[in-house]
């Protein structure tokens, strides 16, 4: 991850109150397209994906009253750059009891962008369980897709250039909520 | 992070943690019905035994195994060594056939670091002589945490033939990085003269078992290693066994949430007895299955990044 420096240009994309308002957006998403979110898991993707995930449920719970079971799911282990890179740490998996089999499993993530990540996360689901379906929502869709891979649920799609970073805060990992685009030559946030 | 794991010493707080938290995450992996990660596939890991060992290697071979690396297994019995291949021929063998880790158990303390000045690939020590044994090290410094919630501040009695273990040399350094405090216990001809200011200033030494156990947090019993001993070291095997055997008598002198434990093999009668070995406080079964998610912590910290 590479932060931008102080002094690069960058562009707040989604400020506290629209963060919020997409949180909602897409957690009234799920509650239409699953029927109420019955049968369903919601699966944060550390780091950002997981208070995310905790975000949706408890906006599940506001609207409906239904509780949505919430795990996270690690995919360094799966990840196919590893050896890129200086060893990582591991996150934490934590899976729902009654774990995922038979279950429709919504992977939650702050930004897609090349759709590794995601290719990691299938991967390791398929070595936990076997879920009847896996969906994945995300809270910016940045392109750039290496693989072919789509969100079901997208908070906002950015067009972005390779240079440019999305960022995002939650209060839970960053202190403030807040999503930034930041231009200049370093590389970008996935 | 390091590039070898030679000996204790070789971890900063820092990192050790960072191994103890890895362990943890792979141990979930134990409870999974798929019990393997892609992480180190097309990795080769060279398991190279100079020693007679069960556990250390199997526990090796399984855990580069949960992690799809490919484990090549070395014994001196039946291969070249026999014939008189020196170490430094058998590892320009294994650099040959491009090993990323070689897991080296040799009777020669220091073997470890030989290997390391030889051969590309990582180096993990799994036992050089009276020296080192820092997975073992670690797999029990993981059991304790994980029984008892922290390292830092744990009274920590190391009970024994300090003199030839590894095990105990390799815990003294892990342990006292990470907080907590050692006393290491056994008769007189067993504890070498000095080792407290030669590994750790602030390790005590005790020769009166009896004296030391009501404030332990963790009493960890040696194996006696008769096969090491030219020297007669005690009189005899039911007098070493009354002065520093662990028994049921004195297992309630130890405080309540007190763990036992034994790094194995045991001499059941001689520095514990059966009933001990077999109570809910020892820990010496949990300590195998530990050892398996501890080396694959290694493993993956060493291998999974960018060599």
């Amino acid at each position: 991850m590479a932060w931008p420096r102080a002094d690069t240009p960058s562009k707040i994309i989604l400020a506290e109150s629209d963060l919020h308002r997409v949180v909602d957006r897409i957690a009234h998403q799920i509650l239409e397209k699953t029927s109420g979110a019955t049968g369903t898991v919601l699966l944060g993707i550390p780091t950002r994906g997981v208070p995310l995930a905790q975000r949706l449920a408890a906006r599940i719970h506001a609207f409906e009253g239904i509780d949505v079971p919430i795990g996270s799911l690690d995919i360094t282990l799966y990840r196919d750059d590893l050896r890129l890179h200086a060893t990582r740490a591991l996150g934490k998996t934590e899976l729902p009891g009654g774990g995922i089999d038979g279950r429709r499993v919504i992977l939650v993530d702050d930004v897609l962008f090349s759709g590794r990540t995601v290719r990691a996360a299938l991967d390791a689901l398929n070595d936990v369980g076997r879920p009847s379906s896996v969906q994945l929502a995300v809270l910016i869709d940045r392109g750039h897709r290496q693989l072919p891979i789509r969100a079901d649920y997208v908070g906002k799609n950015i067009p972005t250039a390779l240079t440019e970073s999305v960022r995002v805060s939650l209060t839970e990992t960053d202190e403030l909520d807040e999503v930034k685009l930041t231009g200049g030559d370093s590389g970008g946030h996935e | 992070m390091i590039k070898h794991l030679r000996s204790a010493a070789d971890l900063d707080a820092a990192t050790a943690t960072l191994i103890l938290d890895t362990a943890a995450e792979m141990a979930a992996l134990a409870g999974r019905e798929v019990k393997k990660l892609p992480t180190l596939r097309g990795r080769t890991v060279v398991n190279l035994f100079y020693e007679d060992s069960t556990r250390t290697r199997i526990s090796f071979e399984a855990a580069a195994k949960r992690l799809s690396a490919d484990v090549i297994n070395f014994s001196a019995k039946g291969s070249s060594v026999s014939k008189g291949e020196s170490l430094k021929d058998t590892a320009l063998t294994l650099q040959a056939m491009g090993a990323d880790a070689v897991v080296i158990r040799h009777s020669a303390s220091g073997a470890p670091h030989r290997l390391a000045s030889w051969v590309d690939g990582s180096v993990i020590n799994a036992g050089d002589g009276t020296h080192e044994h820092p997975t073992q090290a670690l797999l029990d410094a993981y059991t304790m945490r994980s029984r008892l919630g922290r390292l830092d501040g744990l009274k920590v009695a190391i009970v024994g033939d300090v003199l030839h273990s590894r095990v105990a040399r390799s815990n003294v350094l892990l342990l006292s990085t990470l907080g907590a405090s050692v006393t290491l216990v056994g008769p007189p001809t067993l504890i070498p003269v000095d080792i407290a200011a030669a590994l750790e200033p602030a390790t005590k030494v005790s020769y009166d078992l009896d004296s030391v156990l009501p404030e332990m947090d963790v009493v960890m019993m040696l194996r006696v290693q008769t096969e090491r001993m030219q020297d007669s070291y005690f009189p005899s095997a039911r007098e070493y066994s009354r002065r520093y055997g662990l028994d049921l008598a004195r297992m309630r002198k130890l405080p309540e949430h007190a763990i036992v434990m034994h790094p194995g093999p045991m001499n059941r009668g001689m520095e514990i007895t059966p009933e001990v070995a077999d109570s809910s406080r020892s820990t010496i079964v949990e300590q195998v299955a530990n050892g398996v998610s501890a080396r694959m912590a290694v493993l993956y910290l060493l291998l999974g990044g960018k060599a």
